[in-house]
């Protein structure tokens, strides 16, 4: 069995910052992710980031992920891609799957004296008549389709969900070269902020609200959807169906917590509806139930990549601290630097009910942890 | 629930299971996504549930007008990521 200090699942933002601050502060850091690219969401964002000027907006996901990267490699943590995390067990002890350079792969058990876990979100599928028809697919899966495979998944595209993931991928499909045929919306109003509506208004593509897909038809894949408007009770009104002719539906109906590995070693859990279901409990240095397992990023409710960045941030250095690489005082500076950057983040009528959740969370975690 | 989840709609795909089997486990008594999963096998394919335990979460919630924290989720075992046997018989290193 190996050993190293830090073990952490899942190198998206929350992993990446974590790996760097640990590092930094001088602790042995491995990070392991089932792609074959380290940088979780962010290399297939190549659009330019919202929020203020201190947290990186007007910058590319991509680029903020190579400017990781640089920092990881330059404070040598060690990054496994195309290894899954399969389990964790018992004192600490983290089993791998671990791909080789030559296609092989084979099992690692590792002792940890800290684990973080940054496994991020999955999306929501949503049920309609026919919706496992070839063709139609998550819109992160769509997204990672282009921009990191390059390749297009159809011709004509429904997109389903009108929120940031749905707006934003919808115009990087027609940047694409996708037509894309409309966007529908189940709620009144469309969910995501103007800047990102506007592009698709101005490309002249609808944007249905009050609608949803009632079906999905086709023989080898799907050929077209019915839509339908809804009453304020959510159900379809008779009558106002309309058929859209496309070969791909792609759903942005949000996202929800990867929380196996958490489900795994009986952390406790605690369901928050603005946060997308089911998330650890943890404590203002990202420590889940369990003492020196450590949760950040969507995994701990599905926010963005700023405040996964942060949340990683806190967690690198709560388990450089544990592990005595920074004094408490050097801890707290760093960490009420981060608590600040956090606040300041969950702030304004989209980020205030994140900041009544995740408050929600803290205030939930036991007095006596095991 | 509304008529427009039919019957024969699939849920989990990976075991080929519809709707309408997993609105008649909840009458047979399945109270939550476990209950679900062990009279029907909803979730015990390749991808755990990955995809469909929302949605048992979703019909359970409306056949039982329970809220989404009420029908619980699925006990987790290693490996949470599908592996081969091929990796397993290679030992542990
Ligand atoms: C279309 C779209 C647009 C977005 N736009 C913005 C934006 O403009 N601004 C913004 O701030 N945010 C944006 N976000 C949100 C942002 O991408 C996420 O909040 C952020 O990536 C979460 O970071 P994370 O590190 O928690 O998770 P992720 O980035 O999802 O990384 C998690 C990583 O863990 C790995 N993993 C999971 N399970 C395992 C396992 N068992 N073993 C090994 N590895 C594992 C995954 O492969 C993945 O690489 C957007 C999201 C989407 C989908």
């Amino acid at each position: 069995m190996l050993n190293r200090e830090v073990v952490i699942a899942g190198a998206g933002p929350a992993g990446l910052a974590a790996a760097i601050e640990a590092a930094k502060a001088g602790a042995q850091v491995l990070v392991v992710d089932l792609n074959i690219k380290p940088g979780g969401q962010l290399f297939k964002q190549i659009h330019k980031f919202f929020g203020s000027s201190a947290h990186r907006s007007g910058i590319r996901g991509m680029d903020i992920g190579t400017q990781m990267l640089a920092e990881a490699e330059k404070y040598g943590v060690e990054i496994w891609i195309n290894s899954a995390v399969i389990g964790l067990y018992s004192d600490k002890i983290v089993s791998i799957e671990r791909g080789l350079e030559n296609g092989e792969k084979e099992l690692v058990n590792i002792q940890a004296k800290k684990v973080i876990l940054a496994t991020g979100a999955s999306e929501n599928v949503v049920r309609f008549k026919g919706w496992t028809l070839p063709g139609i697919m998550g819109a992160g899966a769509a997204q990672t389709m282009i921009n990191v495979n390059r390749v297009k998944p159809g011709k004509k595209v429904v997109m389903l969900g009108s929120g940031n993931v749905g707006l934003i991928v919808s115009y990087q499909l027609m940047q694409a070269g996708c037509d894309v045929v409309a966007l529908v919306e189940a709620a009144p109003k469309i969910g995501g902020y103007g800047v990102h509506a506007s592009k698709i208004r101005r490309a002249g593509v609808p944007i249905y609200t009050s609608h949803t897909i009632i079906e999905a038809r086709g023989t080898d894949r799907v050929s077209e959807v019915t839509i339908a408007e809804l009453d304020s009770k959510w159900q379809p009104i008779p009558g106002t169906e309309k058929v859209l002719e496309c070969d791909v539906v792609t759903l942005a109906a949000g996202l929800k917590p990867i929380s196996d590995l958490v489900r795994l070693h009986d952390l406790d859990l605690t369901f928050n509806a603005v946060f997308g279901g089911w998330v650890p409990k943890h404590n203002r240095d990202m420590e889940s139930t369990q003492s020196g397992i450590y949760v950040a990023g969507d995994t701990t409710g599905v926010e963005e990549a700023n405040t996964a960045l942060e949340e990683g941030r806190l967690s690198g250095v709560a388990a450089a601290e544990a592990l005595g690489y920074l004094t408490a005082e050097q801890a707290k500076e760093l960490k009420d630097d981060i608590w600040e950057r956090l606040d300041g983040l969950r702030m304004g009528p989209f980020g205030e009910k994140r900041m009544f959740a995740k408050n929600d969370i803290l205030a939930d975690f036991p007095a006596c942890v095991k | 629930m509304e008529k427009k989840f039919d019957d024969d709609m699939l849920v989990c795909r990976c075991e080929e299971i519809t709707v309408g089997e997993i609105r008649q486990a909840i009458a047979e008594g399945a109270l939550d996504v476990v209950g679900v999963k062990r009279r029907t096998r909803a979730g015990m394919g390749l991808c755990q549930g990955k995809t469909c335990e929302k949605m048992v979460q979703q019909i359970l919630a409306q056949e039982l007008c329970i809220g989404p924290e009420q029908t619980g989720s699925s006990s987790i075992r290693p490996p949470v990521r599908p592996i081969t046997f091929g990796t397993l018989a290679g030992g542990i290193k």
